[in-house]
């Protein structure tokens, strides 16, 4: 049982052979985190002891006959996830002493299929930052050059998995918070259609744009693990009531006659020459597959920045306004009077980008603004919908890159948060449109991975599983492990 | 677009956050960047177009019964209050 060469799949196979235990493998895993986490800070918690008591009930399970796919198989969770009994923090000070009462939808979706939880992954402070920088509990490192970002906000998640520290784990992505990070740390990642899985337990950034997901080693890892998480959920009322497929099903099925849309756009500018040069390689092992190519073009899309960053910031305005020091979380040393423990309790209990968001929001909800930023904000989005539906009329999915460049030094885009908020540019305008979309490593530039992005039209969840598995089953990107983790 | 001192007061005392007198420059600055670059949204051609109300064409938010559905809670959730006193959340003095 190496932990480095693991896949999900490989794991739950080893697991119904019995060549090994839950608890040995849970075991070995929560050794390799205890051995990382000092120079990669991917975890907030590790919960070890429960861990290795999950194990044993699936050991037992198993033993008694009634062993799933997926029982036995050690993930973690993104901080966002609300877990019953453990801490529950978000990557902030707000709730860095809050203990959930309850399990988030995902959470107990993934633990009835019989998973075990090795912990709680770090994060940008609620899910706000496309680097890990802004987390209280501070910077996640990046496995393949620890002077480097993981990408975020799921950079606890993306790091622990090209580390090999965790098999999988859960993500959340609101403006490509499960790509990005996944691209910068040569992981695959996949953010479903909005209304696929449940948001329910998940704290909330931006609720029309959330969505959880999962980071990978692979496409077939994911489409193992989506299926228990996803489906209707009435806590959730933007939840769709859509039957889920089993994803694993149609994983090898043929390219042949797929058409594929090239975004004119997303090659346009911005995008780093070498990073194009891997995005070509793997547009050839498309076409080897039988794919065909178009182009495509999607006018509106360079204004998917520029209006995410009026309808997320406004979102999470009035999300976070939940977050007041007096049901739960920080509250502020001898409040003068509830004013100021409102005023206070939040300036010390948020970070500097959570302000700065909650600010940027309040400003375009309030009176006079609203419909100078909001709805013209609104009716973009809607243009850059359309965009999308118009694309989808001529192609089955979209290719491109994820992010515009590989991963970057730790600090050097804290000073300029547009400088930071560009590194969505690819990822954010699927967010808008409620596509799904996915990350695949296709390759590396100067030692650092880069990243491949699918986008396809809502509910595609199969097919584009289908296109990444046949990619990785051409290609070894994904089974890269970083030198130190090998 | 030009954000002053005074707006960043007064858009912190709306989401009510105190923030320090080292932190305003910081916001005057970037929020002032921000909103410039947020103002290309302008040149977009909007007219006639209905602002998106939910990601997902066609869809509306679902309404549900108003019916009770969960059973007490109050102990378990009041174990995360900053301070409670006989099942109560406390907070100063509102009324002098």
């Amino acid at each position: 049982m190496s932990a480095p060469a693991a896949t999900v799949a490989a794991l739950a196979k080893g697991l119904a052979a019995g060549d090994f235990s839950s608890v040995e493998l849970t075991r070995s895993y929560l050794d390799r985190i205890q051995a990382a986490q000092p120079g990669l800070n991917a975890f907030i918690t590790v919960t070890a002891e429960a861990a290795l008591a999950e194990a044993a009930a699936a050991d037992a399970a198993r033993a008694a006959g009634k062993a799933g796919a997926l029982t036995g198989v050690p993930l973690a969770h993104k901080d966002i996830f609300c877990t019953e009994g453990v801490l529950t923090t978000c990557g902030s000070k707000m709730l860095s002493n809050f203990v959930s009462p309850y399990d988030a939808t995902v959470v107990s979706g993934l633990r009835r299929s019989g998973t075990v939880m090795l912990g709680k992954l770090n994060m940008d402070e609620f899910a706000m930052g496309s680097s890990n920088e802004t987390s209280y509990f501070g910077p996640v490192r990046n496995p393949w050059n620890p002077a480097m970002v993981p990408g975020g906000s799921s950079g606890g998640s993306a790091a622990a998995v090209a580390a090999r520290i965790v098999p999988a784990a859960t993500a959340t992505d609101t403006g490509g918070s499960i790509r990005q990070p996944a691209a910068l740390c040569g992981v695959t990642g996949i953010k479903p259609t909005y209304g696929r899985v449940s948001r329910y337990g998940m704290i909330a950034f931006a609720s029309s744009l959330d969505q959880a997901g999962l980071i990978t080693v692979s496409a077939e890892d994911a489409a193992l693990l989506l299926g228990p998480m996803s489906g209707f959920d009435p806590k959730d009322s933007t939840s769709v009531e859509s039957p889920v497929p089993d994803y694993t099903r149609t994983l090898g099925d043929s390219l042949e006659g797929m058409t594929i849309g090239i975004v004119k756009e997303f090659f346009d500018k911005g995008l780093d020459a070498e990073c194009e040069s891997r995005i070509r390689d793997a547009m050839r092992v498309y076409e080897k597959l039988g794919a065909k190519f178009r182009e495509v073009s999607c006018p509106n899309l360079p204004l998917s920045v520029p209006t995410y960053y009026v309808v997320a910031p406004a979102e999470c305005s009035s999300n976070l306004a939940r977050f007041d020091g007096v049901r739960f979380g920080y509250r502020c040393e001898s409040p003068k009077n509830l004013t100021d423990l409102y005023m206070r309790s939040r300036g010390e209990g948020f970070g500097a980008e959570v302000k700065r968001r909650i600010m940027t929001g309040t400003y375009v909800l309030s009176a006079g603004y609203y419909d100078a930023y909001y709805l013209k904000a609104q009716r973009v989005r809607q243009l850059i919908s359309a965009d999308f539906a118009r694309a989808f009329g001529e192609v089955d999915l979209l290719l491109g890159p994820t992010s515009p460049t590989p991963a970057f030094a730790i600090g050097a885009k804290c000073d300029d948060p547009i400088t930071m908020y560009l590194n969505d540019i690819y990822t954010i305008g699927a967010n808008l449109a409620g596509l799904p979309g996915m990350s695949l490593p296709c390759g590396f530039v100067g030692g650092l991975p880069v990243g491949l992005q699918l986008i396809g039209p809502h509910f595609s969840e199969a097919r584009m599983l289908n296109a990444a598995h046949r990619y990785q089953l051409e290609t070894d990107w994904h089974l890269q492990v970083p030198a130190a983790f090998a | 677009m030009s954000l002053t001192r005074a707006d960043i007061e007064n858009i912190a005392r709306l989401a009510r956050l105190q923030l320090t007198e080292a932190e305003i420059p910081v916001y005057v600055d970037s929020l002032s960047r921000i909103f410039a670059f947020v103002g290309e949204l302008d040149r977009a051609p909007t007219a006639g177009i209905s602002p998106m109300a939910h990601p997902l064409p066609g869809l509306a938010q679902r309404l549900r019964a108003d019916a009770v559905s969960e059973t007490d809670h109050r102990d378990r959730y009041q174990q995360n209050a900053p301070k409670v006193e006989a099942g109560l959340y406390v907070v100063p003095k509102v009324i002098e």
